[in-house]
This record gives C-alpha cells, structure tokens and sequence, in this order.
C-alpha cells in the first residue's frame, strides 16, 4: 500500500480515514512451497479491464478478468477516482498491473510460474459489495493452480 | 494507506512511498518495479506473521528545470465560438500529439467511454444545459456516461501531452495544465455546480466526489460541497 494518511489533502484524508477497517478473523497463515515454486498470479483493486468489457461503476464489488496474455493495449481502467494518478498507468501498465515484470521473474526461475489469469477489483467500493465475487474467485485461482496471489491496491 | 493495514493486518504487506497510482514504482523503470514486485514476493517466504515490511527506496522528484507550460497550437477563441467550438479547437491542436503518443508506444488508455472523443466533449458540453441534458448512450447509466467521458478526455489530454516536446512534465506539472490551463479543464470545473445539484443521485455523486480531484477543488468558482473537501 502506497504513503500515509498525513500525506493526503484533507478532502481524502478525511475521506479515507472514515473508512472502517476490521482486523483479519484469527491469524491467516499458510506456509507452502518456496518461492521459485509458486504459481503466482496478480489481483488488482484499480479497476482494470479489458477494452470493450463492462466499464466498472461506483461501488461495483464484482471484477474483470485480465488474461495472463492480454496486450497490454487491450488494458484500460474504468475505476471512478479522481485522487489517485493515472499517468503512470497511461505510460506503463506494469506501474500498477506489474505482469511484464511477474513473466520475468519466472523467466528467471524466481517464481514458478504466472497464473493463466489475473483479475482486477474497482476499489471504490463497500469491501462487503466484493465478499461473493471475491469467494468465488478464491475457487477460481484454485482451479488455476494458483498458490500465492499478489494483492495490488492503487 | 499503511494506517488501514495496521488495522487489517493481513498476513503480508510491503509499505511503499510512491504516489497513490503508482504502487510499483515509475512508468519506465523495469528495475524498480521488479525490485519492488521481488520485495513483496519475498515476504511469501517469512517465517511468521503478519508481516508489515517497508520497502527502503523512494522516488525522487524529477529534475524538470526549463520545464515549459505546452504549447497550445489552438487558435484563440472568437467571442462568438461556444464552448464546444472552443473544446473541439483544442482537442483538434492536439490530435497529431496524441496520436504520435499512440503510434511511439502502441498503446492508449483511452476508450472506457465507447464515444469518440469529439463526441465525448459535445457529450459533456451539452450537460452545461441543465435543463436539458443530451441522451446518455443506449444502456448506459447517465452518471456512468458522464464519468467515462470525462476520463477519456483527460486520458487523451495527458497522452497528447506526453508526446510534446518537453514531454509531460511531472504528475503535479500535468494536473496543474490540464485544470489549470485549458478548455477541458475548465468545462469540467463549470460542470461541478451543475452535477452536484443533478435530482440524479448518481450524477450528483459524480459531481461531488468523482469529478475533480480534491488538490483541484480550489479551482470551482462558488459553493463547494462538504464532501468534495
């Protein structure tokens, strides 16, 4: 996750500091195959799509899915913010959807492989709106062989 | 935002300083942003959790000394032009840099709209009209057609922009022209008071929290609505 609350202007400060957050329920810990063996794939909150899919709209808890071979002029972003910058994203998907530089990393025998899939949530939402879609695609990643997901906010 | 994941505490986190939309890094620097994917792929194999991890490198501001203002190649505006004239002047002048932009990295953002970008600004100069607004596209929600055209025109600004010779300038240099200096910019801040009070809830929302940026607020000429600071 990116700077602290401090180094917003007031209106997002504000904004983001009333949201609710509920500590994870027990202590989620999973040990599992070192790294060089692990299928990985990307989940991204910053409303990524691909071009010509259903844009995302406010407060949408459902997500997109961004083909592990997808061209990376077939990826647009549809999330509703204003406050965070997008021209990093304009000038490079990798600044926030890292999928070059995950297919590196394999490449080099750092990770296993890349997931066949990565998906993409709109994070201005009620996390509750995203609790079915998310459940679903835990079963999703399974069927991928998916055994470590990096969690990319924006 | 670290304070929400010293809430949540999620079994692995990597804390990182760059700029909110830029959580890997910079556009163009592979190696940082493999280092920083490295550093977060990493805590897979800590020990024990949770882990909230600092990752050391920041970015430092870009040495943009004889950084100019774009030049804006469209012809001053007759008092007589409308505003969608004067807003189609503009994105004509700057149609060979977005599409050099387009052609030099085989890509664009823009097009999550489905209008094309004149058809985008006649869109949303037509809500300048409260009374009567132009048709949202078939099957598409008002608000929704509202805040999509608005990101493909500004996406189109600042990937001509990019293309200018200079280049874009820094994240702050970039929403300092788009808001502060052009036609765009300035349909977008006269659309604030016009969506905020919408009887739409939607478009109202849009228009309070989802049409200028809050370092931009300062810019709308009357009230401004207590959610939008």
């Amino acid at each position: 996750m990116v700077l602290r609350l401090s180094e917003l202007p007031e209106a997002e400060r504000v904004h983001l500091a009333g949201i609710a957050c509920e500590p994870m329920a027990g202590r989620p810990w999973v040990a599992a195959a070192p790294l060089a063996q692990r299928r990985i794939a990307i989940v991204s909150t910053a409303g990524l799509q691909m071009r010509g899919d259903r844009a995302f709209s406010y407060g949408d808890g459902d997500y997109r899915v961004i083909p592990g071979d997808a061209d990376a002029r077939d990826v647009v972003m549809s999330h509703v913010s204003v406050n965070f910058d997008r021209t990093g994203f304009q000038q490079d998907l990798n600044v926030v959807f890292p999928i070059d530089r995950l297919k590196e990393l394999a490449a080099a025998g750092t990770i296993g492989s890349v997931a066949a899939f990565h998906y993409s949530f709109m994070g201005a939402m009620d996390p509750k709106n995203a609790a079915a879609s998310a459940h679903g695609l835990a079963g999703l990643l399974r069927k991928d062989r998916v055994d470590a997901v990096v969690l990319c906010p924006v | 935002m670290r304070e929400h994941t010293e809430v949540i505490r999620p079994p692995r986190a990597l804390w990182v300083t760059f700029e909110l939309g830029r959580p890997f890094g910079a556009p163009g620097d592979p190696a940082l942003q493999r280092r920083v994917l490295s550093a977060a792929l990493a805590l897979l194999e800590a020990p024990s959790g949770p882990v909230l991890a600092d990752y050391p490198e920041t970015i430092a501001e870009p040495d943009l000394t004889g950084w100019a203002c774009p030049v804006n190649f469209a012809a001053a505006p007759a008092a007589s032009d409308d505003r969608a004239s004067i807003l189609l002047r503009e994105i004509g002048a700057l149609a060979p840099w977005y599409d050099r932009a387009a052609t030099r990295s085989g890509r664009t953002t823009v097009g999550v709209s489905g209008l094309a970008i004149p058809e985008a600004a006649r869109f949303l100069v037509g809500h300048l009209d409260a009374d009567a607004p132009p048709a949202a596209p078939a099957g598409v929600a008002r608000a929704d057609a509202i805040k999509r055209a608005c990101e493909d025109l500004k996406a189109y600004y600042i990937e001509a922009l990019g293309a200018q010779p200079g280049g874009a300038g820094s994240v702050h240099q970039q929403a300092e022209w788009l808001w502060g200096e052009t036609a765009l910019g300035r349909l977008l801040l006269d659309l604030y008071p016009i969506l905020t009070a919408s009887a739409d809830p939607a478009v109202q929302w849009v228009g309070i929290r989802l049409l200028v940026p809050a370092t931009q607020i300062h810019r709308v000429t009357g009230p401004i609505h207590p959610r939008s600071r």
